[in-house]
């Protein structure tokens, strides 16, 4: 694992402290880890399109991008000012059952991170604005829970100009062929305003809701392998030529990658999430 | 071709810059954003503007030094920085690119400098703190004197009105066009399937 600051969410014998504790700060060290420490398929992925590149402005960028993460691991400094608002996924194993208390636990532990990693405090109320100071909010973090077979937390923290960039649609039935063009047209539309090269989450059928969930649990998947579909997306975004920054180059999309699930038979949802060169991922597991 | 060593105060030595060219920027550079722009309309610019570089950025900064300084968007900033190169700057830094206003406004005067969007870290290792105004508009508003050193950029706009972002933009719609043969940005089912 990871070295760093050793006071800061240390993790304790199991048997010395609460489960609320040991959640806490489960979550605080996978929020330290997401934001200093960019996951080692990120990482390949940008070292390659280094390398693939040969316009010298994008090449450029992507130098200035690998060497910002080493320089964030050197100081243990989280590598964006915006360190994003956490979407947190929860795997429960059959003898922990799913409380309240286990909520609770996640968003101490976020309040712990804003603290001391130190986060950013980017969580404010929808219309007045008013900024909680600690990330968290009226339904934030976002929560997920599914069955497992260990207790893991993984944090995604999301920041705002990709997000911003994300976009629903709800094609018909017979717009099948349209899938692909509404996902080139979202990167087109944004331009160099989500800090790419991109890596895009989508998420086709389910239901309005659903679609933007699957999207957005795609970016979890490791992205150092795509399957046709996906590198046929892929290869349509990086025709654009945006690249990174939006400054023109090869390199406009590091991957894209697909979630599915049934859908009514007169709706076709597709949902992207769009997500920045900084796909920041972390999971530590609570020992129980 | 190795990047042009750029230092403040900037003189007419921008003038010679093109779109896409690489740069490094030493010496005294300015904060600004939006809050710091309508104060300095309203009170007055408090440092010397001649040849000075205006960076678009909300720093993190503690115990006064910088954690962390990456670039925000510029376009927010549009409609408010002719002033400031009526009154002498040089180079306006930060990401993704200005309008039309921005690109007449610099020529003959200066350019536009793109910093990588998300370098926090490595602008926090290329970056001093050397002073404040208006620290009273908060961390993210306040006017910071920041000195480069050797901070790489790229000229996004340069003085003879040439865009880059611009240029990119109309290849990326007209690549949009080839692969599906219909305008950008109008996502109402037109077409048959």
């Amino acid at each position: 694992m990871h070295g760093g600051f050793p006071h800061l969410c240390m993790n304790t014998p199991a048997s010395e402290t609460r489960l609320y504790e040991r959640i806490a700060r489960a979550t605080c060290k996978a929020m330290r880890n997401a934001e200093i420490y960019l996951p080692d398929d990120v990482k390949s992925a940008l070292a390659r399109a280094a390398d693939a590149e040969s316009n010298p402005v994008a090449r450029g960028e992507l130098d200035n991008i690998l060497q910002n993460i080493r320089r964030a691991e050197e100081l243990r400094v989280p590598l964006c000012q915006d360190t994003g608002v956490p979407v947190v996924y929860i795997t429960l194993p059959p003898q922990v059952p799913f409380t309240d208390e286990i909520l609770q636990a996640v968003r101490e532990g976020v309040r712990q991170a804003t603290k001391k990693v130190p986060l950013r405090p980017n969580t404010v109320d929808p219309l007045t604005r008013a900024n909680t100071g600690d990330n968290t909010g009226n339904g934030m973090p976002a929560i997920h829970v599914k069955p497992g077979t260990a207790f893991t937390i993984t944090v995604l923290p999301k920041g705002a100009g990709a997000e911003n960039m994300s976009r629903v649609a709800m094609l018909l039935p017979s717009q099948k062929n349209r899938i692909a063009e509404f996902v080139v047209e979202t990167v087109l539309v944004a331009g160099g305003r989500p800090c790419p090269p991109v890596i895009l989450g989508v998420g086709i059928g389910g239901t309005f809701d659903q679609s933007a969930a699957l999207a957005k649990e795609a970016l979890l998947k490791p992205i150092d392998q795509m399957d046709a579909f996906e590198q046929e997306l892929c290869t349509m975004v990086n025709r654009l030529g945006i690249g990174p920054m939006g400054l023109g180059g090869s390199t406009t999309a590091l991957a894209v990658k697909v979630n599915q699930a049934g859908c009514h038979t007169a709706s076709l949802p597709v949902a992207v999430n769009v997500q920045c060169w900084a796909c920041r991922r972390a999971t530590v597991e609570v020992e129980i | 071709m190795n990047p042009v060593a750029l230092k403040t105060p900037l003189g007419d030595e921008v003038l010679s810059l093109a779109a896409g060219d690489r740069v490094t920027l030493s010496g005294i550079v300015y904060t600004a954003r939006d809050e710091a722009h309508l104060e300095m309309m309203k009170h007055g610019i408090p440092f010397d503007p001649r040849g000075a570089a205006i960076y678009h950025c909300g720093p993190i900064i503690h115990h006064d030094s910088v954690v962390a300084a990456g670039p925000t968007t510029s376009a927010r900033l549009n409609d408010l920085s002719g002033f400031l190169l009526e009154k002498g700057v040089r180079a306006l830094i930060g990401k993704g690119g200005m309008g039309t206003r921005v690109r007449d406004e610099l020529r003959g005067r200066g350019v536009y400098l793109a910093f990588t969007g998300g370098c926090a870290a490595l602008a926090a290792s290329r970056m001093q703190l050397r002073g404040v105004y208006f620290e009273e508009l908060g961390m993210a508003e306040a006017v910071w004197i920041l000195e480069f050193n050797e901070v790489p950029l790229v000229v996004g706009i340069d003085s003879e009105g040439n865009d880059l972002f611009a240029r990119v933009s109309e290849r990326a719609d007209s690549a949009f066009h080839a692969m599906f043969a219909q305008p950008a940005a109008n996502t109402k089912s037109r077409r048959p399937a």
